[in-house]
């Protein structure tokens, strides 16, 4: 796993407080991981942090999944 | 009673009588406080009064450009921004079948919009901290509605909807957004009043007087405190009765 997933992974791990195999390529942060709608912005501002990017608010709609994250911060970074 | 010791407070429309003594209690109460407002004088007169922990941060809200600088200039001066206080307000007063279109936006603009842009404007850094306190200053005319103010009570009733919804998007990260609503406060726009139609106002109100901006003040420090952490989406009503919701 890259260097990027580990990072993003670490994030929703703590964020979501949930466990890590729970988060896999396709697993959705509202439907499977127990985030609300806040949840989800306030991950997209941890991102932005972490990875030093702007997310702007329709390309954070488009991040549902921990895989949608990783692609969209590998591509931005 | 109430400490803000080590909070940062912006408040706008600090240069008016009811905003100025909002900033006094926050001061008194330990916080450290941006004033913000159009007249730089009056602004700088208020800081030099305060002395430290007062920081003058001027902005013209009806510019969208200079209301979205504020946020950040004022967490630069501070160091954060812990409690908002959206206090300036504008009134262009007309009957409602004389009303311009210029009349309506520019009251809406500042009373409304440039209150939901500092609110945005804040929340960020709040829900990082898992605290903040966003006391938005409505109206009695904003739930009674008065002749010839149909923008102001739009604006006004519109704070309130829009403070509500906000205050539950935020509850869950310890945000509480709140508004005050004062009846007839007694500043220098009332002054202008002659005796009689001061008396005029005050038989329409049980309490027989005017408000002061210290009462104003002492509900908005009440709603900035750490000891009101479990209201949020609630107006206060400061005005001696005379409408009692």
């Amino acid at each position: 796993m890259s260097d990027i997933a580990d990072r993003v992974k670490k994030i929703v791990v703590e964020h979501l407080d949930v466990e890590e195999d729970k988060v896999t390529e396709t697993a959705s942060f509202i439907d499977d991981l127990g985030a609300d709608s806040l949840d989800t912005v306030e991950l997209v501002m941890a991102f932005e942090e972490e990875f030093g990017i702007e997310i702007p608010d329709d390309a954070a709609e488009t991040i549902q999944t921990f895989g949608d994250a990783v692609k969209f911060i590998t591509e931005a970074s | 009673m109430f400490d803000l010791t080590g909070k940062n407070a912006l408040i706008t429309g600090a240069s008016g009588g009811i905003g100025g003594e909002i900033a006094k209690a926050l001061h008194a109460a330990g916080a450290t406080v941006g004033l913000s407002g159009t007249r730089v004088e009056p602004l700088e007169a208020l800081a030099a009064e305060l002395g430290e922990r007062a920081h003058v941060l001027p902005c013209n809200l009806s510019e969208k450009d200079s209301v979205e600088a504020l946020p950040k200039a004022a967490a630069e001066a501070m160091g954060s921004v812990d409690i908002l206080v959206n206090n300036a307000g504008i009134t262009r007063d007309n009957l409602f079948m004389r009303m311009s279109d210029d009349e309506w936006d520019s009251v809406l603009n500042v009373n409304l919009t440039s209150t939901m842009r500092l609110c945005k404007g804040v929340l960020r850094p709040m829900m990082k901290a898992r605290w903040g306190r966003i006391i938005n200053i409505s109206s009695i005319v904003g739930a009674t509605g008065n002749p010839g103010q149909g923008n102001y009570a739009a604006s006004k009733a519109g704070v309130v909807g829009m403070s509500k919804s906000l205050a539950y998007e935020v509850a869950s990260r310890g945000i509480t957004v709140n508004c005050v609503a004062p009846g007839f406060i007694a500043t220098a726009m009332t002054d202008k009043l002659t005796d009689d139609q001061k008396e005029k106002i005050n038989v329409q109100i049980p309490a027989a007087r005017m408000g002061s901006p210290e009462e104003i003040a002492a509900a908005v420090l009440y709603l900035a405190s750490p000891e009101a952490g479990y209201t949020t989406g609630a107006t206060v009503h400061v005005n001696g009765g005379m409408a009692m919701l």
